[in-house]
């Protein structure tokens, strides 16, 4: 049975969908990157037959500088268009930083409200095929600077209705797309627009006994441990966080409330990390009803190795192996 | 660098020139008032004088058009009255007012005011030429037929931003004027110290695009080379580079020694200096009466007066506002910060 209203769909598909849908409905939105234009549509295939569609006025393939692409997407934003800056890897926003966080993240507040700058981010993390630059989480850099949004989708769906979210936005907004969930998952997305609010966190997995918090690739890995733990009589929820700015702490308190127990978990470095300020928080809150430390499971401190045998990355096991401290 | 302005026939009318002097004085005065009260201790903030580019600066004010967008840089005194913004918004500002352009969450350097399209101001060096590209992209798209205008410093040629801007600017043709401002100093550093390279319109041209030096001191050339420059950016035939030779008549900041900067160049270029240089060509040429020239300086000094007073009268902003602007809604700021 085929529902039109809905498609099985990657996340990469979801996300060319969302823009599909956003574009359509606003043509003051500009897609700007390198490779974003047919032939190539983008190289991970997220930009696919926009340019055929829209024209390369709208979906501009650009030269090697993010700098510069996310400095056109400000300019666009103050010239009344919503510019796309699509950066290939996160690694390189190094090179967008001075833009989005000295100028978008800014330009609302540092003008008095005058020239708010909307402008969309968005890049990929996640293989190391690549080796130590071309696989770094680094969202915390962007948590840190007051003034713009930041998402991580774990699934095709809220991929699209991120994607929408953060192109309707009223400030800057920076989406973060993992390389091995583009193309891993499928499921039934709405072929029509579709929003997923930013600041709302999902409940991926109730349960009575800890909250695992999670998003993005440790969303898949937090369910895994989960399957583990059921094993052993403990029954943890998980909470895809999906946006880390506005971060939904309402859902999170709500849910360690009831658990008392919490572990949170994610592929960006530990050492002052997201998790370092989720679990203050949750401290700060609950101090008096938790059972246990919030505890967390983030990356090694070390570069991404490029070498198989060499993970920083939080698996199941280490999941199982954190929050059996709490029992 | 000593040579008279030229004596050639004015393009422009009685009421253009006169309108330049009053703009060029003014922009000297305002400076030397802000400049004076931060080294008095009056006005706490970090001020970039302006002293020797008022004619570019007067120049820029009698060819830009109202729908014409401006990205300045923080040495952005002259730009911003050259566009026309009010004076007492852009003193309130200096003083962190709330009746300053960006209720003084900017400063100095975040001067902006969206109604004469001054479109913002960067305090980061180099910065405005990617900014200018994207809003170029916009005016293009829009075929708006208006021009972007970006001004920044010699000093601003030297970072990488700049150079991903002006390929960008130069491959898609888009309608921005570039301006130079050549003081001849990046921060405390001469140009020659810097760069080996000195003459930046040649490496402008060597992107692609039209470029040209000018004799930023002569305000009348400064017009000529604006005027075609944004005609061409209007009709859409590409972007101009325009080098303005001229020379930094003051220290780096409001209050920073220049013990450093050559005293026979200083003074030669002195010699030069714009507003009165330009007072006395305008008499010695019958453009302008004693009379009317005398008219002009007691109004600027009037002007000056009240912003000065203007600011000195403004509330400050209130703490409680703190939260104000950093995101649409402020919810989540006040929240994570403890409130």
């Amino acid at each position: 049975m085929s529902n039109p209203e809905v498609q099985s769909m990657t996340i990469a598909q979801a996300i060319n969908s969302g823009y599909h849908n956003a574009m359509e409905a606003d043509e003051k939105i500009i897609i700007l990157g390198e490779d974003v234009a047919e032939p190539t549509g983008g190289v991970f295939k997220t930009t696919k037959d926009l340019s055929t569609r829209f024209g390369t006025d709208r979906v501009r393939s650009t030269p090697i500088a993010e700098g510069a692409i996310a400095g056109s997407a400000v300019g666009l934003a103050l010239g009344g268009y919503r510019g796309v800056a699509e950066i290939m890897f996160f690694d390189f926003t190094t090179h967008v930083m001075d833009q989005i966080l000295n100028h978008a993240a800014k330009f609302r507040y540092m003008t008095g409200g005058a020239t708010p700058a909307p402008v969309m981010v968005t890049t990929v993390v996640g293989s190391s095929h690549f080796g130590p630059q071309h696989a770094q989480s680094v969202e915390a850099w962007f948590m840190h600077t007051p003034g713009i949004n930041v998402c991580f989708p774990s699934s095709p769906s809220d991929a699209k209705g991120l994607v929408m979210s953060c192109l309707e936005s009223p400030d800057p907004t920076l989406l973060i797309q993992h390389s091995g969930l583009l193309y891993s998952i499928k499921e039934d997305v709405p072929v029509g627009p579709h929003r997923v609010p930013l600041g709302k966190a999902k409940v991926e997995r109730a349960g009575g006994d800890l909250t695992i918090v999670a998003y993005g690739p440790t969303v898949r890995t937090a369910v895994e441990a989960a399957q583990q733990l059921a094993e052993s009589g403990i029954d943890a929820e998980i909470i895809d966080l999906r946006s880390l700015v506005p971060l939904d702490f309402e859902t999170v308190l709500a849910s360690v409330e009831r658990t008392r127990r919490c572990v949170v978990t994610h592929e960006a470095t530990q050492f002052a990390g997201p998790g370092a300020e989720i679990s203050a928080r949750i401290t700060e809150e609950l101090f008096s009803e938790l059972l246990g430390p919030v505890l967390r499971v983030g990356g090694l401190f070390t570069p991404v190795p490029f070498a198989k045998t060499l993970n920083r990355l939080p698996t199941a096991d280490r999941i199982v192996a954190k929050v059996k401290q709490l029992f | 660098m000593n040579s008279p302005l030229p004596t050639k026939p004015a393009l422009l009318s009685a009421d253009a020139l006169e309108r330049m002097y009053s703009l060029m004085l003014s922009t000297t005065l305002a400076d030397q008032r802000s400049a004076a009260e931060a080294r008095e201790g009056r006005l706490l903030a970090a001020f970039y004088p302006v002293r020797g580019m008022e004619a570019v600066c007067a120049a820029l004010g009698a060819t830009m058009r109202g729908g014409d967008k401006m990205i300045s840089t923080y040495r952005n005194l002259g730009d911003a009255m050259a566009k026309g913004m009010s004076l007492r918004s852009i003193i309130a500002e200096l003083y962190g007012k709330e009746q300053g352009c960006s209720r003084g969450r900017g400063g100095p350097m975040h001067l902006q005011d969206q109604d004469v399209n001054f479109t913002a101001t960067t305090g980061i060096v180099g910065s405005g030429m990617q900014i200018a590209a994207g809003l170029g992209m916009a005016e293009q798209m829009d075929r708006s037929g208006n021009a972007v205008i970006v001004t920044f410093g010699d000093g601003a040629t030297s970072i990488g931003a700049y150079h991903e801007g002006m390929n960008f600017v130069a491959l898609w043709k888009l309608p921005v004027v570039i301006v130079c401002q050549n003081n001849q100093w990046g921060e405390h550093t001469a140009i020659a110290d810097y760069a080996p390279s000195i003459e930046l319109a040649k490496r402008a041209a060597a992107y692609g695009m039209t470029a040209e030096r000018v004799d930023g001191f002569d305000p009348i050339a400064c017009v000529e080379a604006l005027d075609s420059a944004l005609a061409r950016a209007r009709a859409n035939e590409g972007p101009t580079f325009l080098e303005f030779m001229h020379y930094r008549l003051t220290g780096h900041t409001g209050t920073a020694d220049y013990s450093y900067m050559p005293k026979e160049e200083l003074a030669a270029a002195m010699e030069r200096d714009p507003a009165p240089t330009f007072r006395k060509w305008l008499l010695d040429n019958g453009h302008l009466s004693e009379g009317q020239v005398s008219r002009i300086e007691t109004d600027a000094e009037a002007v000056i007066e009240d912003a000065f007073r203007y600011a000195a009268d403004g509330t400050d902003p209130d703490q409680n506002d703190i939260y104000d602007g950093v995101f649409a809604d402020e919810t989540f700021a006040r929240s994570v910060s403890g409130e």
